[in-house]
Formats: structure tokens, C-alpha cells, sequence
């Protein structure tokens, strides 16, 4: 492969990765409520603004990150409390609606809060670039890609050795078994959102060295979030990975060999494809998605 | 009224390594109520299904009316002339009642899309012809007065003669009962056979799966039988009731035990 | 980790009362999950022209121009609120991508009348054409997806129209938008002020309104809403499920781009970003807000879509977060949204009048 090449896969690989965390913190909520989240997006910008405003205060870099990414985390869990757990008769649209309600009041909310102007910090290495096979790489482009399987991992134990893991894929299943077993669906969805936010504050975190945050990119983040979660299956972990990959690696190639121009509507492009040839994504089951 | 409305002719249905359906082949008769039953897992629902039209058959042919229906989907099978109701109903719950039957009609309408659009003469007409038609049938079953509530509010015995009187304004040829009376109370179980009983005596053709032995006994010209998927006995009510198979079928585990 | 995904279930279509004109009676509704329960308030085609005659009466009420072209934008609204409305209240989809038919149907009329020299008259039928034939090709294979994909496939095809209108500069004059783009004019009189558009909005969205309620009178309407409240009992009566989702996502398309007509040979102009992502979700929320499957609810959303951002000018920045939090309150104190709140009190006053 070409160097270009090699630079490309790496950058592809860096936010691929960004958009599996995204896409993760989606399919999560979406497996315990049926609903779209449009805060997740929001979630991300928060995780890098909130770490630049604690970047300052704390001598560690990535100190200030880990709690800005706890704090936001919380802070999702504090919107699932006030938003979607005094509906009365909650049902997927209502609670897509509700997040939209909450992402324009989130984003608003940030700007008042904490500026309109982008933000940003150094990495977390002191060196900001290295050399390797002969390109060269972001030393936090390594550390995305690190923290994210990372954190993958730790989901994966997570849902399927632990009890509160299962619990909530059983409610996600089924909620009525699941209230009939003793599981608390509530407790769940509120469970699911705090680790929602987490995984999209730690995108947000992880990514603002390299692009600075600021207010407005929520709704991007979100719908990139959606089409990697779509393209690799809805509702699975490994598809969120793939998904988010697939969409990284799409966007690094196709912007540079087709178009940049057009490159948001490549992606689109794709993703219309494998919504109409195989929808269920590359790693779906099939026979969910048909009427 | 003679000759064979719908006729099965080896039907399969596999799935996964599982065999829901083996080589079953039966006929229904025009005029007659044929009733199949079984063993729960017998597969029934399956062999519902896959008359519907929603599930495909693994091998077999299914023909109503000397029609091959192979691969038309259920609307289309609908509109020839099979209805049928469901076993967990499928009505409008947030409609009325009176536009649950007048769905039923739909096949029926044909009024022009300008017609429509400005709600034209040919459009009053269609409307007013469904809307008599739904409220005598809502007659014919004691709902008349409901007509106006929303279908969710009616009572579960309600629905199930909802459900079967949507299923009368399409004006079908045959009768899909996925176990009309589950669910239902003696007496309105009564009922229900009744008002099945007094349908055919007008022509009717009707094939229902049933557990309620009872009801299947008084009211079924032909019991079809099936367990695991295969056919074990077909005849009348006092043939099926003697026959060993049947009685080891329902009874075996028990006399094993 | 692959769990199959809960079963979503959207909102279910609203009953209308039948030519004997008496209401339904709410319901419980056992088990299945929906917005709302409460049935919509009769529709009423004397309501409907009574509105209409007051509206009439805007140019001569009207302290300024500006007021006139309030009412413009509020129509226009509503044109595309209650389209939207059709397809999703009634029908039970979702669509987020209305905004980009609205935009076909401005940039195809504008640009034929920019380039062309076509007249608005023909323009605006041809790009409600242009949009609807879009619905139909993109439409074909996603209203085979449920729900979530369905969204996310109509959400895509908005994405590309807008990267098509920001980038195919030549022919839509790329960010800086359309323009000079001629009004309607008959015989040399150019409907080119507000004041002189407001027939013609006014007269385009009665026959929307009208076309909608038509629809929902016939059988073509009650196969929608048996479509969209349980699709297999649907197909048992023997409708076409597709064909009738795929009538009314055309047809409505088809409306927001006559909406979309209007729109630019009123202005005169367009530009992409009224008709990206934001707008298309911002229609959806009016939708849900004005009242998800009812008759009148899209009115509501048009005035609250046209007016409560007038309202919160004067909060400059915290307009949005206002906005925002208002939207919530809404969503989880109505979430039938404000067209059922008059049936809500009444059932509740009349709960309470029982011993």
C-alpha cells in the first residue's frame, strides 16, 4: 500500500473509532427504549468542552477528561431523571422527540455556558507525532484507538458477565418478562443513558485534541453516530465497531480518492445503499427489519 | 354448494431443522366447517400461517378455488376471497367500531382518486353504501349500538365478533378462524358457535383451528387431526373421537406416566 | 453482543368521527403503547371555511407588510406541517426528510423559472412533480424498512439534496442560494409584495387543507389508518400496505413541494439551509407538539413554528434553550400534543364530577 494509503487507513481507523463509541452509546439506548437519541451528539461535545474547561485546573491532562467524562456521564443520567422518566405512557417516537428537546436545550445550554468559541487541549503524550512504517501518526490518534478497546472491552464484560449487564439486555428484550423476573425497567433505561453518556463524553474527550470542540458539532456527531450504528447492524456491540470502522474508513477514502467535495453525501450515499440492500447492516439479523 | 374450495396438497414447512408441517394434504369442501385440532406444538398455526400467506411453505401446494396461491401475498389472498381473524385479534383498536367493518369493505371500493379528492358524488355514494352495509352487519351481531366507540373499549368477547364481522364485510368465500372462542367464557363461547353455526347454514365455507373440544364436536362437519406436523386422523366428529391415534395423542403422556 | 432490538411502536392513527358526526368516545387502550389515547375533535368543514374567511381578512387588518408576510410564512407552515402530519400522524411512518421535498419543489420551480424563463404557474405544479417523483423512487425500497430505517433512509436522501443544492453551484447557486427568481405575474400584474402573494398562499393551503380532509373521509384514508394502526389486520382485508404508504408519502411530498413553490417565487429567492436535517426535524417536532394524528393540530404547530420564535426574539441567546425546555414541558405534560389538551380537560372534569 502507498503511503497515502497507509495515512489514510490510519486516519479512517482513528475516526472510525470515534464513530463506534458514538455509535455504541446509541445502540444502547436504543436496545432498552426503541427510541433515537439526538442528545447523544450532544453528549460528545459536552465530554470534550467540559474536559477543556477542567483542562486548566488540573495538572494531568487526562485526569480532567476522566471527570469530565464521570460528570457527563452523570449529567445523562440527571436528563433521563427529569425528561424521559416523568412520561407517563413512553413509547420510542415520544422519547426520540423528548431528546431532541433535550439536545436543543443541552446545545443551547453549553453555548450559554461555555462559549461559542471552539476549544481544545494538548494530547495526552508529550509528543504529538511519531513516525511509524514510515507515515506519520498522531500519538492520540494511538490513544482513540487504545482507550476505545478499552472501554469496548469493559462493555463486553460488562453485558455479558455481569448481572446488571444482563439485566439490562433482558429488559431490552423484553420489558415485560424482564418487570415479571423483579429487573426495574426504570432503573435500566436510566443505566443505559449513563453509559451512553460516557461512551460519547469519552469520544468528545478523546477527539478534542485533534479538532477542537465547540457547541454546534452535536448534531453531527449524532447522525454519524446513526449511520455507523445502521451500517453495522443496529443493536449490537460488535456491529457499532464495524459500523463505526466502516464509516471511518469510507470517509478517509472516499474524500480523498472520489471527492471531497461531495464527501457527506458519499457517506450518505452508502448508507442508503445498505439501508435498502441489507438493512439489517453488515452484522445484523435479517429478518427484524422488513414489514 | 359443492366442490372443493381450497385444497392442500402435501404441504411442508420447515424451519431451522425443525419440521412445523410434513407432507399434509386435505381438502375443504364448499359449504362445509372443517376444524383442525391437535396437541399444542401440533402444528396449526403454522398450517394457518402458511394458508394466509405469512409464512412460506417449505414444499406443497395450497389451491382455493383450483387457484395456485404459492407466493400471492395476504393481501392478495385476501381479496380473493379468504378472510380470517386472529388468535390474539388484530383489530383497529384507535378506530371505531363502525370503521373497523367498513375496512373490511375496502376490497370493494373503487371511487376514482379526484373523486376522493374533492369528496365527489361517487365518493358520498361509496361511503354511504359501506356504512349501511358495516351497521347491518354490526346489526346481525348485537353491536349496532357500539358502533360509535372506539374498538379498544369494547370488551374481549366484543372484539372477537368485531374481528369475525370485519372479517363477513369483505365478503369472503371462506372462513379463517384462528381459534374464535379462546379466551371467551362459556356462555359467549356459546355464542360464537352460534353465530359461526348460523353463517355457514348461509354458505359459509368455514376452517377453523380450535381447542375447545365442545365446541369443535357440535359444530365441525370434519375434524382434521394433526400431531407433530403430520395428520394422524380426518373425519367426522364420532370417527376422530373413537380413533386411538387421537386418543393417544391427547391422552399418552398420560397413560405413559 | 447481538440482541434483536425492541419492537418500535409508533403512534397510532387518530379515529375520525363518521358522516353521523358524533364523536368517539376515548378508550383504553390495553397494551399498546401510543402517544395518545384521547380521539381528535371532530373536524368540522364549516370550522375549516369559518378560519378561512378570518383569514381573509389579514390584508385589511394588517398594520404592515411585515404582518402580511407573518401570515405567508404561517401558511406555507402549515401546508407543510399538515402534509407531514398525513404521513405520519395518520399514517403512523416517519419521514425525516420532509424538508428536502420542500426544497425540490422551490429549487426545481426556481430554477426552471431563473433559467428557463418557465412561469411560475407551470413551475410550481412541475416541481411538486419533481419532488413527489423523488418520493416515489426513494420511496420504493424504503417504505419496505420499518421505523428506525425508515427515518434514517429519509434522512439520508434530505443529506444528499442538501450537499446537491450547496454544491451543484451552477444550477443552484450553491450556499449563497437562488436568485432572482420572478414571482407569479398574470398578464403583466406580478404578484411581487407579500400583500399581493397572500391569495395565493391563503387559497393553496385551503385546497391542502380540504384535500387532506377529503382523503381522511374516504376509504383511501381509513386503509391509511388501518395500515398504521396494525398492518396485519390490513393486509387481511386484503389492502395493499406498500401501495398505501407509498400513495401518501408521494402525495405528501407532493404537497411540501407546492409549499416549496410558493415559497420561492415569494421570496424571490432560496437558499439550502431552510430545507436541511434541522428543518426536516424541526417540521417533525411541530407535528408532535401541534397534536400527532389530528385534523387541527398542524395549525397549532404552523403558529407555534411561525410565532414563538417571534416571541423569543427579544432572549437572543437563550431563545433556543427556551425554546427547548418549552418543547420538553409540552412532550411530557401533552404528549398528545396541544390539539388533544380540550378532550384531556374534559375527560378529566368529567372524571371528577363523578361521585
Amino acid at each position: 500500500m502507498g503511503t497515502a494509503a497507509l495515512q489514510l487507513l490510519v486516519a479512517g481507523i482513528g475516526t472510525g473509532s470515534i464513530y463506534a463509541l458514538i455509535a455504541l452509546g446509541f445502540n444502547v439506548v436504543f436496545k432498552s427504549t426503541g427510541a433515537m437519541n439526538f442528545a447523544q451528539g450532544e453528549w460528545v461535545v459536552m465530554g470534550g468542552m467540559i474536559s477543556a474547561l477542567l483542562a486548566g485546573t488540573f495538572n494531568s491532562i487526562a485526569i480532567a477528561c476522566l471527570i469530565a467524562v464521570l460528570a457527563v456521564a452523570a449529567l445523562g443520567m440527571l436528563s433521563e431523571r427529569l425528561v424521559i422518566f416523568p412520561l407517563r405512557r413512553p413509547n420510542a417516537l415520544l422519547i426520540t422527540l423528548v431528546s431532541i428537546g433535550l439536545a436543543i436545550f443541552t446545545r443551547s445550554l453549553v453555548m450559554l455556558l461555555l462559549g461559542k468559541k471552539p476549544v481544545g487541549y494538548l494530547g495526552f503524550s508529550e509528543t504529538t507525532t511519531l513516525t511509524l512504517g514510515g507515515i506519520s501518526v498522531q500519538t492520540q490518534t494511538l490513544w482513540i484507538v487504545g482507550l476505545t478497546l478499552v472501554f469496548l472491552a469493559i462493555m463486553h464484560v460488562f453485558f455479558e458477565r455481569t448481572i446488571m449487564g444482563k439485566a439490562l439486555r433482558a429488559a431490552a428484550a423484553d420489558r415485560e418478562a424482564a418487570a415479571i423476573v423483579g429487573i426495574k425497567v426504570e432503573t435500566t433505561v436510566l443505566l443505559s443513558f449513563g453509559i451512553a453518556a460516557f461512551a460519547g463524553a469519552l469520544a468528545g474527550a478523546i477527539i478534542t485534541p485533534l479538532t477542537l470542540a465547540s457547541y454546534d458539532q452535536g448534531a453531527m456527531f449524532s447522525f454519524k453516530g446513526f449511520s455507523a450504528a445502521m451500517l453495522g447492524g443496529v443493536g449490537s456491540l460488535p456491529g457499532a465497531v464495524v459500523g463505526g470502522l466502516a464509516l471511518g474508513l469510507l470517509e478517509a477514502f472516499g474524500s480523498f480518492y472520489i471527492s471531497s467535495n461531495f464527501k457527506d453525501a458519499i457517506a450518505f450515499a452508502i448508507l442508503l445503499i445498505i439501508l435498502f440492500a441489507r438493512p439489517s447492516g453488515l452484522l445484523g439479523r435479517a429478518d427484524i427489519v422488513k414489514v | 354448494m359443492t366442490g372443493t374450495l381450497l385444497e392442500i396438497e402435501e404441504l411442508e414447512c420447515r424451519f431451522d431443522g425443525l419440521t412445523a408441517v410434513a407432507n399434509l394434504s386435505f381438502d375443504v369442501h364448499a359449504g362445509q366447517i372443517k376444524a383442525v385440532i391437535g396437541p399444542n406444538g401440533a402444528g396449526k398455526s403454522t398450517l394457518f400461517n402458511m394458508i394466509a400467506g405469512i409464512t412460506k411453505p417449505s414444499a406443497g401446494r395450497i389451491r382455493f378455488d383450483g387457484n395456485r396461491l404459492d407466493d400471492l401475498p395476504t393481501f392478495r389472498r385476501a381479496r380473493l376471497g379468504i378472510a380470517r381473524t386472529f388468535q390474539n385479534l388484530q383489530i383497529f383498536r384507535e378506530m371505531t367500531v363502525l370503521e373497523n367493518v367498513m375496512v373490511g369493505h375496502h376490497k370493494h371500493g373503487n371511487a376514482s382518486f379526484p373523486q376522493t379528492i374533492i369528496h365527489g358524488p361517487a365518493l358520498r355514494t361509496e361511503e354511504c353504501v359501506f356504512a349501511t352495509k358495516a351497521m347491518d352487519i354490526l346489526d346481525r351481531f348485537g353491536l349496532s349500538a357500539k358502533a360509535q366507540l372506539q374498538a379498544g373499549a369494547l370488551s374481549f368477547g366484543q372484539m372477537k365478533i368485531l374481528e369475525l364481522a370485519r372479517a363477513l364485510a369483505s365478503e369472503p368465500r371462506l372462513l379463517l378462524l384462528d381459534e374464535p372462542v379462546a379466551g371467551l367464557p362459556h356462555a359467549e363461547a356459546d355464542q360464537m358457535a352460534e353465530i359461526i353455526a348460523t353463517l355457514n347454514t348461509g354458505g359459509m365455507t368455514v376452517l377453523l383451528v380450535e381447542h375447545n373440544m365442545r365446541m369443535v364436536m357440535s359444530l365441525a362437519h370434519e375434524i382434521l387431526v394433526l400431531n407433530n406436523g403430520m395428520r394422524i386422523a380426518e373425519g367426522t366428529a364420532d370417527e376422530v373421537r373413537r380413533h386411538p391415534e387421537v386418543l393417544a395423542a391427547y391422552l399418552g403422556e398420560v397413560a405413559d406416566a | 453482543m447481538a440482541v434483536t432490538p425492541p419492537p418500535i411502536a409508533f403512534p397510532a392513527s387518530r379515529p375520525l368521527p363518521t358522516e353521523t358526526g358524533n364523536p368517539a368516545e376515548p378508550a383504553v387502550a390495553p397494551g399498546r403503547l401510543s402517544i395518545a389515547t384521547a380521539p381528535a375533535r371532530p373536524t368540522g368543514q364549516w370550522q375549516l371555511l369559518l378560519l378561512w374567511l378570518l383569514l381573509l381578512t389579514i390584508p385589511f387588518v394588517a398594520p404592515n407588510a411585515y404582518v402580511v408576510s407573518l401570515a405567508n410564512v404561517a401558511l406555507i407552515n402549515l401546508v407543510l406541517i399538515a402534509s407531514l402530519n398525513l404521513f405520519m400522524g395518520f399514517g403512523g411512518q416517519i419521514s425525516l426528510g420532509h424538508a428536502g421535498f420542500f426544497g425540490l419543489g422551490a429549487y426545481a420551480s426556481g430554477i426552471l423559472n431563473v433559467k428557463l424563463g418557465l412561469s411560475a404557474w407551470i413551475g410550481l405544479p412541475i416541481g411538486a412533480l419533481v419532488a413527489s417523483s423523488s418520493a416515489l423512487i426513494i420511496g420504493i425500497p424504503a417504505l419496505r424498512l420499518r421505523g428506525l430505517y425508515l427515518s434514517m433512509a429519509t434522512l439520508g436522501w434530505n443529506s444528499i439534496l442538501v450537499v446537491l443544492f450547496n454544491r451543484l453551484v451552477a444550477l443552484t447557486g450553491g450556499p449563497n442560494g437562488l436568485l432572482g427568481v420572478q414571482p407569479f405575474s398574470f398578464a403583466g400584474f406580478r404578484f411581487d409584495s407579500q400583500l399581493l402573494a397572500f391569495p395565493l398562499v391563503w387559497l393553496a393551503s385551503l385546497v391542502v387543507m380540504l384535500a387532506i380532509r377529503n382523503l381522511l373521509r374516504s376509504r383511501t384514508g381509513r386503509a391509511l389508518r388501518a395500515v398504521a394502526t396494525n398492518e396485519l389486520g390490513a393486509d387481511a382485508v386484503g389492502i395493499n400496505s406498500f401501495h398505501t404508504k407509498l400513495l401518501f408519502f408521494v402525495l405528501t411530498a407532493g404537497m411540501a413541494g407546492v409549499a416549496g413553490g410558493l415559497y420561492v417565487h415569494i421570496n424571490q429567492y432560496a437558499s439550502p439551509e431552510t430545507f436541511d436535517i434541522s428543518s426536516s426535524i424541526l417540521l417533525v417536532v411541530m407535528v408532535a407538539l401541534g397534536g400527532s394524528g389530528t385534523y387541527w393540530g398542524p395549525v397549532i404547530g404552523a403558529l407555534i413554528l411561525t410565532f414563538v420564535p417571534q416571541l423569543l426574539l427579544g432572549y437572543e441567546d437563550a431563545e433556543l434553550m427556551l425554546f427547548g425546555l418549552g418543547m420538553l414541558i409540552v412532550l411530557i405534560v401533552f404528549p398528545g400534543g396541544l390539539a388533544r389538551v380540550p378532550e384531556a380537560l374534559m375527560r378529566h372534569f368529567a372524571k371528577s364530577k363523578r361521585p
